[in-house]
């Protein structure tokens, strides 16, 4: 693909590895596969012809993993077991002393080099061990260069080198090796130098490994080490300034060791799965790390591969995981939720575990409450991914909780939104108090009692009083919910621990009145005190990540209110309960930050979930269940949290959903007969689902769909939607109302000229009303109808039904068609008799149509 | 492995809304893949990767308007105070997303994004890679790329300077490939990068 015939590039006579490695981005850019086949050549010829002590082959390592991941083939098995054996040694034996500086003094210094002992640690000591991409010095040696590339390439050539699934290379591998690598080898000649080069590797890679997780250890144990934390917190805060000590910064915070950590354990996954023999050797650090990692938020993100690693190899090595997806599922999406890398990280991680999750996908559903804390806090990014998640949360028992929760999910917005904007009054306040308590009023102290002084008046700022924690130091940044799962009547209770992003010292008395954050940009500087460091990087790097334009004063007293409590802690529930809370006065309570664009966003995604949802359910959706659900949308459609555009939206995706869950079970509107009497006599609000609940009933309520369905049912049926009909047709109480939409009258009219047809005692009854409502169409300026147009379209259907009525045995026919009538072969043959009667019915209401006038 | 390095405008002003400009783009191989019928050939091939850049810059900036309007920041957040200011990284917003197969990758990937002001930073990722670990090297790239470039600076023209978007590229990011690198490591290349820069 070079622009020009006449200008391409060639690898071949290279020899300078700048050169070459500047060359081999064009070519592999231009992506032609021949092309990256023969320079994976070249390189992998320079590579090889060099000594290590060459100049830098560094350039050609990413060449090599670029090539390997572009064309898998293009390394022949050889050469990808000599590279594996370079790739350990580099590994494993970069010298631990540091590179030599050479002195750039004056013209007349000397060419002096200067050596500058061990590397270090990341803590300072001297390096106990073997170099690694944590070990710092001030100048590192070529191989030191080479070690850190080839952990960068570590996992990706495992992968890829993996020889096609034939397990360990043969025994006459060895002699190669040897005389490929003979040059590179320092030091060792253990046991393990003589394994074949893929093990070798696997082997090196463990050892590194291993090496890391130390590592990572050590500097866990400086933790405590405040100096050094904020050094590093003030390098990420004010960039480059300050000096630069060695023994005092030596690991920058941008790539530090979480990210090896990370990598550490994937190709520890990796090894494991390639080599099972790992496993044991693997499993005990990994626990450990595991315990260690749990504690500390700031490693939160490090806690995903772990239990990756479980999820992999949990069942060959008979380890009950268990406690691992339970800490990874009821506490970080709690505390985590408004991290959008860590949200999108852990969905991820569900997303391609679901094939793994096996038996503890219970561990899963159940805690999709908490996994929804992340969709409704970062819907933008993540409604794809759980639409593709929601097929395997779904589960018989959980859906109507699971539906209820979606219908509420813009509410949940909001109530974690609440959430962070407490969290710093709370810890402001330095309680801990049994908040969320079941049964007990909030025990926190009143306004005036958390600030220190009263608060100024307004229009004086600079003379508002800081809050501070009434116990000095500042306790750590957190605050203990106790949330219980369910509502009360279980035993199950999870902690949840709110972290807050910010610091203590900025919440200020005089924000106090608003709640709200004073401003983007705190000045004074907070007093972090002995807060732990973590948090502080945590706490120094972020804004609120909250709305701080509304400010929501009523709703931080929701949080107080008795009545709220238990709602709220409904709302915030870590797993599923079994229960369902009716958030009805939730919503009257939060509804100030309805117009938060957060919450907004939410809104907008929930259609589409929703659709994701029933389609799911559809699938696995009992009887029982779908009336469950059907009822529930009734119920639901004028009971939701009142955001912009939000009802619509659902409304139109549950008025479609209503029929599916009708057809799925159709005996279910001659079951919750009352219950659908009481939708169609009770207030409403759109047309949507009103439209498909009367649909449902003109289609499913015979004795066709189920025996039960009685006479006085339909009567009863008839007598309400007439009621119906001409309250929506002739009394508007007032013409601020909207009119009817066309869409209802038709329906009704048609859904009570079915229930007619079945009950023929009603025929003149709906024929009357028809009629009616014909000449009512016909002087639209004096009824009701909205337009011209709709009231031709209605005047239509009066007349088309009308027509059918003068034949009750065909209106039967066609308005009841008995079950079989859906079957394909009913449809195919023309000699069937549907399409005849089909046709003959057309023609003779044609006909009569054309008799009548307009 | 990093599939796609690229920068583009966020936040156009009024007269331009809509309108999403990439100022740079690297792409680190290509994914040909070996079932493909027939090669397109090269005016084709860079057409394609233009729009598929494009779309990914679109997304990016609707992804960060989303969640800026989310936090409450106005637009008006985003202009430097003044040129003097240091840049606040650790406070732009950034977040990934995921593309499917297909759309406008031939395979699955994830996007890391941070957006800068008015400039949006992103990687386009095979799917699997270390997110922690990509996170910290935009972050890195970004800050070199303000600190060596003055992108900030009104005079500043970032598309005459490709040449050194590379050489920051070739060091920290050499074939699209993701390094482990501490402070120290960083340093060592940044001396390096200046050294070949001034020569």
């Amino acid at each position: 693909m070079a622009p020009s015939d006449s200008l391409s590039l060639s690898c071949d006579h290279i020899q300078n590895t700048r050169q070459l490695g500047l060359v081999a981005s064009v070519l592999l850019a231009q992506g032609d596969q021949q092309q990256v086949r023969s320079l994976g050549q070249r390189v992998l010829k320079v590579l090889e012809s060099r000594q290590p002590e060459g100049p830098s082959l560094r350039h050609l390592l990413p060449v090599v993993s670029k090539v390997t991941s572009l064309a898998p083939d293009a390394l022949h098995e050889e050469q990808t077991r000599a590279l594996s054996k370079r790739l350990g040694d580099w590994l494993r034996y970069a010298s631990v002393q540091q590179g030599v500086a050479h002195s750039s003094g004056g013209f007349f210094s000397t060419p002096r080099a200067r050596q500058l002992g061990p590397v270090t640690e990341v803590d300072g000591a001297v390096a106990t061990d073997f170099f690694t991409v944590l070990s710092t010095g001030q100048r590192f040696t070529e191989d030191q260069w080479l070690n850190v590339q080839a952990f960068s390439m570590l996992r990706a050539w495992l992968l890829d080198s993996e020889p096609g699934g034939s397990g360990a290379p043969d025994a006459d591998d060895k002699s190669e090796l040897e005389g490929s690598t003979r040059s590179v080898l320092s030091a060792t000649s253990t046991a393990s130098h003589l394994l074949p080069p893929q093990e070798w590797l696997r082997e090196k890679a463990f050892e590194y490994c291993q090496r890391l997780l130390e590592q990572s250890n050590r500097r866990a144990l400086r933790k405590a080490d405040s100096d050094l934390q904020k050094a590093v917190s003030a390098r990420r805060a004010g960039g480059r300034a300050g000096a630069r000590s060695l023994a005092q910064l030596p690991l920058s915070g941008l790539l530090g060791s979480p990210q090896c950590l990370v990598e550490a354990v994937l190709v520890l996954d990796v090894l494991c799965r390639q080599d099972p023999s790992f496993l044991y050797r693997t499993l005990s650090c990994l626990k450990a790390l595991h315990t260690r990692l749990r504690g500390d938020p700031a490693w939160v993100r490090a806690l995903l591969p772990v239990a990756q690693f479980f999820l992999h190899h949990g069942e060959a090595a008979a380890v009950d995981a268990d406690a691992v997806y339970q800490h990874l599922f009821s506490r970080i999406p709690a505390e985590h939720f408004h991290s959008p890398m860590l949200a999108f990280e852990f969905v991820q991680f569900c997303r391609d575990s679901l094939p793994l999750f096996g038996r503890n996908l219970g561990v899963l559903r159940t805690s999709f409450p908490n996994l929804f804390k992340f969709l409704a806090w970062n819907s933008p990014p993540l409604t794809s991914d759980f639409v593709a998640l929601l097929p395997s949360l779904v589960d018989a028992g959980t859906a109507v909780e699971m539906l209820h929760l979606l219908l509420d999910l813009p509410c949940l917005t909001a109530a974690l939104d609440l959430q962070l904007r407490w969290a710093p009054l709370l810890t402001a306040s330095a309680l801990s108090p049994p908040l969320l308590a079941p049964g007990r009023s909030c025990s926190l102290p009143s306004r005036a009692s958390l600030c220190t002084s009263s608060p100024p008046p307004d229009g004086s700022p600079g003379a508002q009083p800081v809050f501070h924690s009434a116990v000095q130091p500042p306790r750590p940044f957190r605050v203990s919910l106790q949330l219980l799962a369910g509502s009360g009547h279980r035993d199950v209770t999870v902690t949840s621990t709110l972290v807050s992003p910010w610091p203590v010292g900025t919440v200020r008395a005089g924000a106090e009145s608003s709640f709200g954050w004073p401003g983007p940009e705190p000045t004074s500087e907070p007093s972090l005190g002995s807060l732990s460091a973590h948090r502080s990087l945590q706490a120094a790097s972020e804004r609120p990540p909250w709305d701080v334009s509304i400010r929501a004063p009523g709703c931080l007293e929701a949080f107080r209110d008795s009545q709220a409590q238990g709602l709220f802690q409904h709302l915030l529930r870590a797993q599923a309960s079994g229960t369902v809370e009716r958030l009805t006065p939730l919503y009257r309570l939060l509804q100030p930050l309805a117009g938060c664009a957060r919450v907004v966003q939410c809104a907008e995604a929930v259609p589409t979930l929703l659709r994701a949802f029933f389609s799911a359910v559809t699938q696995i959706a009992d009887g029982a269940l779908a009336s469950q659900l059907a009822l529930l949308l009734l119920e639901r459609s004028d009971s939701l949290y009142q955001v912009p555009g939000y009802e619509a939206g659902v409304h139109r995706v549950l008025s479609s959903q209503f029929p599916a869950l009708c057809k799925l079970h159709p005996p279910l509107v001659v079951e919750h007969a009352k219950e659908l009497l009481e939708f169609v006599g009770g207030p409403r609000s759109g047309g949507h689902v009103l439209t498909s609940v009367v649909w449902a009933i003109g289609e499913y309520l015979s004795v066709s769909w189920d025996r039960r369905c009685t006479v006085e049912q339909i009567n009863n049926f008839f007598e309400a939607l007439e009621a119906l009909l001409f309250e929506v047709t002739q009394s508007r109480p007032s013409t601020t109302l909207p009119k009817c939409p066309p869409q209802v009258i038709t329906v009704l009219m048609t859904t009570l000229t079915k229930l007619a047809s079945r009950s023929q005692d009603l025929i003149p009854r709906v024929s009357l009303l028809l009629s009616k409502m014909r000449s009512l169409a016909q002087s639209p300026a004096t009824g009701s109808m909205p337009g011209e147009e709709d009231a031709g379209a209605v005047r239509t259907r009066a007349t088309e039904l009308l027509n059918l009525l003068k034949m009750p045995s065909v209106a039967q026919f066609v308005f009841t068609p008995s079950v079989e009538v859906s079957e394909p072969r009913y449809h195919r043959d023309t000699n069937t008799a549907l399409p005849l009667v089909l046709r003959t019915v057309s023609r003779l209401v044609e006909r009569e149509a054309g008799l009548l006038p307009g | 492995m990093v599939h796609v390095f690229l920068i583009h405008t966020l936040r156009a002003t009024k007269a331009e809304e809509g309108l999403c400009r990439v100022l740079y783009s690297c792409f680190f191989g290509t994914e040909n893949s070996p079932n493909d019928p027939q090669p397109h050939g090269a005016e084709r091939d860079r057409l394609l990767r233009k729009e598929q850049i494009l779309a990914v810059a679109r997304q990016v900036e609707s992804m960060c308007q989303l969640q800026q309007q989310a936090c409450g920041r106005p637009a008006v957040d985003l202009q430097p105070q003044s040129s003097d200011d240091p840049v606040r990284l650790h406070e732009s917003p950034c977040g990934a997303f995921r593309l499917t197969a297909g759309d406008p990758f031939q395979e699955p990937r994830t996007v890391v994004w941070l957006g800068v002001l008015s400039l949006g930073f992103a990687l386009v990722l095979n799917a699997h890679e270390n997110l922690l670990l990509a996170e910290g090297t935009l972050r890195l790239l970004a800050r070199l790329l303000l600190e060596h470039l003055r992108l900030l600076v009104p005079t500043a023209n970032l598309l005459l300077r490709a040449d050194c978007i590379e050489g920051i590229l070739a060091r920290f990011l050499p074939h699209g490939q993701l390094l482990f690198l501490n402070d120290q490591f960083v340093q060592g290349l940044e001396k390096e990068f200046s050294a070949a820069w001034t020569r």
